[in-house]
C-alpha cells in the first residue's frame, strides 16, 4: 500500500508540526502591528517585524468553503474517497486547510458549518489537525 | 512614460496542439520558433531577447538558447504559472523600449498529453496542504467554485455553460480535437472530480508548442503589413496556495486588468474579442467579472445568456480555449496566438468581423498570478 503524502517541513515550518504533536493548533501574532498570521513565519507579512509570538488557537471555527474529492489527490488516499477538504475560518481570524472527519453531523458539509479541530496521530512523528462538525451542527 | 503602442507582435505560430509525435517540449518550441520567424523573414540570429517558461526545464532559457543556438542579450524566465507568457509580453515591450533587446522571442512547448500518467508540474507542495490530498490544481478551484456558488447563487448549470460555449467555438476550429457538440447535461453527467467540478469543468490535457515574436512598433511596420500593437499591459499577484488566497471570489485580475486597460486607453466595452484563461469553467467566470465584463457575481447569468458563445455579445476564447482546444500545462501562449489571429483577420470560420482590439488575460496556479495585455491593429482609435 502506498503511504499517504507527508509534509517535509523546513526551518520555521517545523514549529507548526511540533505544536500539532502536542495537540495544539498554532498561529502567530505580530507584537508590532497586531496581525494574526497563519502559517508560522520568520517575519510578519503585514509589517515585516520579526517579533512574532506563537499562539494556540481554540480550534473552533466555521467552514469558509469545502470540496469533496471523488478521486484521490494521492494514491495513498485512494481507499478514503469520497473525502472532504475544508477551508476553515478559525475564531481567532486565521484561515486553515484540513480534511473533515466523517461524522453524522457532516455527511453533507455546508459553508458556515461550525467545526472544531481534532488531532490525528498519523505516525509517531506526524500528527495532523483535522476538523469535525461541532455536535448538533445540522 | 507608458509602453502604450511602443511594441508590436509581428509573428505567431503554433505546433502540434493536441498530440505530438516524436518531439520533446523544447523540440516543439524549436519548431514553433522556426515557423514564427519564417512568417516575417527573420533569421534566428536576429533574436536578441529570449522569454520562456516551462514545467520541464528548471532553467528554460538556457535549455532553449542551447537547443536553438541563440545568443540573447536579454533573458527572462519569469514563471508565474500558465499565464507567464502574458507577463513576458509586457516585459518584452519594456525591454525593447529600454533598448535592452530589439527582437524578442516568447516561446513554450509541452508534451503533457504524451506524458499522460506522469504529468509534469513545478508545483511544490505547501506542507500545510499536501497531507490532505488535494487534487492539484482541481481541488483549489473546487473550493473557489463552492464559495462563488455560496456567495452569488452560481449554479453547476451556469458553470457548465462555460464549457458548452467553449465547445461551440471549438466546432469552428478545424484544429480542435473534439468535433462533437457538448450539452450542459453532458458536463453535469461527466464524473465528479472535486465538488462542484466535474471532469468537463476542467481543461483538456494536450501537447503543444507556440512562439510569438515582439519587436518595436517602428521595426514591426517594416516586417509585416499587420503588426499587432501592444497597447496596455498589467500584472499582479497575491498568493501562492489556496489557504493564502485573500478572497476566494475576487482576484488580483482586478488590478492587472485595470492597469492594462488604463494604459491602453480602452475599456472592456471596446474589446472585439477576449482571450481569458479557462483552465476551469469557474476560472473563466471569475475573470470575466474581475476584468469588468460583468459586475461581481453576475458571471453565472452572463454565460447562461449565451454571451460568450458564437453569436453572443462577447466572443471569448474563439479557438475553443483550454476547455475545448488545447491546454498543454500552460495555456497563456495559446491565448496570445488566437488573439493575434483574430486581429489579423486570419481566424477562418470563427473570425469576429472587423476585430480591431482584443484583451488577453493569463492567470497562474489557482487564480494566484495575473497578467493582462490589450492588443490592437491600431495605436489610435
Ligand atoms: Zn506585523
Amino acid at each position: 500500500m502506498t503511504d499517504r503524502p507527508t509534509p517535509t517541513p523546513r526551518g520555521e515550518e517545523n514549529i507548526y508540526f511540533e505544536e500539532a504533536r502536542a495537540h495544539r493548533l498554532a498561529f502567530q501574532q505580530c507584537e508590532s502591528c497586531g496581525a494574526r498570521v497563519f502559517y508560522p513565519r520568520t517575519v510578519c507579512p503585514v509589517c515585516l517585524s520579526d517579533r512574532l509570538s506563537l499562539r494556540q488557537a481554540a480550534g473552533t471555527g466555521t467552514v469558509h468553503s469545502f470540496t469533496t474529492l471523488h478521486r484521490a489527490g494521492h494514491p495513498g488516499l485512494a481507499d478514503r474517497v469520497p473525502y472532504t477538504v475544508v477551508l476553515v475560518d478559525l475564531d481567532e481570524g486565521v484561515r486553515v486547510l484540513a480534511d473533515l472527519v466523517v461524522s453524522p453531523e457532516a455527511d453533507v458539509p455546508w459553508i458556515g458549518m461550525p467545526v472544531q479541530a481534532v488531532f490525528d496521530e498519523v505516525t509517531p512523528e506526524l500528527t495532523l489537525p483535522r476538523f469535525q462538525a461541532t455536535a448538533g451542527a445540522r | 512614460m507608458s509602453l502604450r503602442g511602443k511594441a508590436a507582435i509581428v509573428a505567431a505560430a503554433e505546433v502540434d496542439t493536441f498530440q505530438s509525435q516524436g518531439r520533446s517540449p523544447v523540440g516543439l518550441m524549436g519548431e514553433a520558433t522556426r515557423r514564427a520567424l519564417a512568417e516575417v523573414g527573420l533569421h534566428k540570429d536576429d533574436v536578441d531577447g529570449l522569454f520562456t517558461a516551462s514545467s520541464y526545464y528548471a532553467m528554460p532559457a538556457l535549455t532553449v538558447a542551447e537547443y536553438l543556438g541563440l545568443r540573447p542579450t536579454y533573458i527572462d524566465s519569469t514563471v508565474v504559472g500558465g499565464g507567464s507568457f502574458i507577463s513576458h509580453v509586457g516585459h518584452a515591450a519594456a525591454a525593447i523600449e529600454a533598448g535592452l533587446c530589439s527582437v524578442a522571442l516568447i516561446t513554450y512547448g509541452s508534451t503533457q498529453r504524451s506524458d499522460r500518467g506522469k504529468l509534469t508540474s513545478l508545483a511544490e507542495w505547501s506542507p500545510y496542504e499536501q497531507p490532505y490530498g488535494l487534487i492539484h490544481p482541481i481541488s483549489s478551484f473546487g473550493l473557489i467554485a463552492q464559495r462563488h456558488m455560496h456567495e452569488f447563487g452560481t449554479t453547476s448549470e451556469q458553470l457548465a455553460e462555460v464549457a458548452v460555449s467553449a465547445r461551440q467555438w471549438a466546432l469552428k476550429n478545424p484544429d480542435a480535437p473534439y468535433p462533437t457538440p457538448l450539452s450542459v447535461q453532458d458536463v453535469l453527467s461527466s464524473p465528479m472530480l472535486s465538488t462542484p467540478l466535474h471532469k468537463l469543468d476542467c481543461c483538456l490535457v494536450t501537447d503543444g508548442g507556440a512562439a510569438i515574436v515582439v519587436t518595436s512598433a517602428e521595426r514591426a511596420r517594416d516586417l509585416t503589413p499587420k503588426p499587432i500593437y501592444v497597447l496596455g499591459v498589467g500584472e499582479a499577484i497575491n498568493h501562492r496556495n489556496i489557504v493564502g488566497m485573500p478572497d476566494l471570489t475576487t482576484t488580483a485580475a482586478v488590478d492587472s486588468g485595470k492597469r492594462a486597460f488604463d494604459m491602453a486607453g480602452r475599456g472592456p466595452a471596446d474589446m472585439d474579442s477576449a482571450h481569458i484563461y479557462d483552465a476551469f469553467t469557474i476560472s473563466l467566470m471569475i475573470l470575466l467579472e474581475d476584468l469588468g465584463f460583468v459586475s461581481k457575481g453576475e458571471g453565472g447569468p452572463f454565460v447562461e445568456s449565451g454571451a460568450i458563445a458564437p453569436g453572443g455579445s462577447l466572443p471569448v476564447n474563439t479557438n475553443g480555449g483550454g476547455l475545448s482546444y488545447t491546454h498543454p500545462g500552460m495555456l497563456g501562449m495559446f491565448l496570445m496566438t488566437e488573439a493575434v489571429r483574430q486581429l489579423r483577420g486570419d481566424a477562418g470560420d470563427r473570425q469576429v468581423p472587423g476585430a480591431r482590439t482584443s484583451v488577453v488575460h493569463g492567470m497562474g496556479l489557482a487564480l494566484a498570478a495575473h497578467a493582462t495585455a490589450v492588443l490592437s491593429t491600431d495605436v489610435e482609435p
